[in-house]
């Protein structure tokens, strides 16, 4: 067979930028509720998601991290090691939980746009690689980026 | 400008390792990936390319022109193979998801009619994909 051909300079830049996305996926309740309003008008903005009960979602999480492919590994980042600090930081603190009890939405609504944000904030501590962005899918129907 | 993506699928066979590194090294860097062997993917392409709306046929590209070019640049070529074996540009580079999509770039950039190539990202699963906008 013959192949396509193929630039001889394929390979001239050593370390193009390219962007690494991870999804991790995570079960927690929630619910919309502010200290700010009434409870009516916490009804009103929050409709069914003031529920004092709470419900819950499966959650996607979704990061990317942008930098130069390494030469060597042809990586952005170790996977391995971004996997590890997912789990600790992210899976171990927010799956299985109710994310009202959590100290990341005591002052703030647990709203994914919040948690979006929250999320941000987490991996931006990631030492391997450079984060550039997260989305967060609440549904299959609604989903949330940070930054814009 | 509009952004038109379109969507393919190949499957193939590879491993990471650098020839410069004991066993030892490849393991502790590469993880089950090093495994000689080799192991395997359904990738999933999408290749985004921007242009304007040809005021007569409404289109950015001919999407069955650009169907064939992915299908005789890419997909003929990795679908069903040893990237690191049969792909050449893999002879010498670990075929990791971030290299397949700069590779798929420059085998893509300038070879589609009346559009730029904007973005090229490559699913090795669903939950783990790599962006190429080709910057240097």
């Amino acid at each position: 067979m013959t192949t396509a051909p193929v630039s001889p300079n394929l390979w001239a830049s050593s370390s193009p930028k390219a962007y690494l996305s991870r999804r991790y996926r995570l079960s927690a309740s929630h619910r919309l509720h502010s200290d700010a309003f009434t409870a009516d008008q916490n009804r009103a903005i929050y409709g069914k998601c003031n529920n004092p009960h709470g419900h819950g979602h499966n959650y996607v999480i979704e990061v990317t991290f942008g930098g130069p492919v390494d030469a060597v590994t042809g990586m952005v980042c170790d996977l391995g090691e971004l996997d590890a600090f997912a789990q600790t930081n992210l899976l171990d603190r927010f799956d299985a939980m109710n994310l009202n009890t959590l100290d990341a939405f005591r002052d703030v609504v647990s709203t994914t746009e919040n948690f979006t944000i929250e999320v941000y904030r987490i991996f931006e501590q990631f030492p391997g690689a450079k984060l550039t962005r997260v989305r967060i899918e609440e549904t299959s129907n609604n989903s949330f980026e940070y930054p814009a | 400008m509009v952004l038109l993506t379109r969507k393919t699928e190949f499957s193939s066979a590879h491993y990471y390792w650098n020839d410069a590194w004991s066993q030892e090294e490849n393991q502790r860097v590469f993880g089950k990936c090093a495994n000689r062997n080799g192991h395997g993917h359904n990738y999933t392409l999408e290749v985004t390319v921007a242009g304007e709306v040809d005021p007569i046929s409404g289109f950015v590209v001919d999407l069955k022109q650009l169907k064939d070019i992915l299908e005789r640049e890419v997909v003929r070529v990795y679908d069903h193979r040893h990237l690191n074996l049969e792909v050449p540009e893999f002879a010498a580079r670990v075929p990791t998801t971030e290299n397949i999509a700069i590779a798929i770039w420059r085998r893509l950039d300038g070879k589609i009619p009346n559009a730029r190539l904007h973005r090229v990202r490559v699913y090795e699963m669903p939950d783990l994909f790599a962006d190429y906008f080709g910057e240097p």
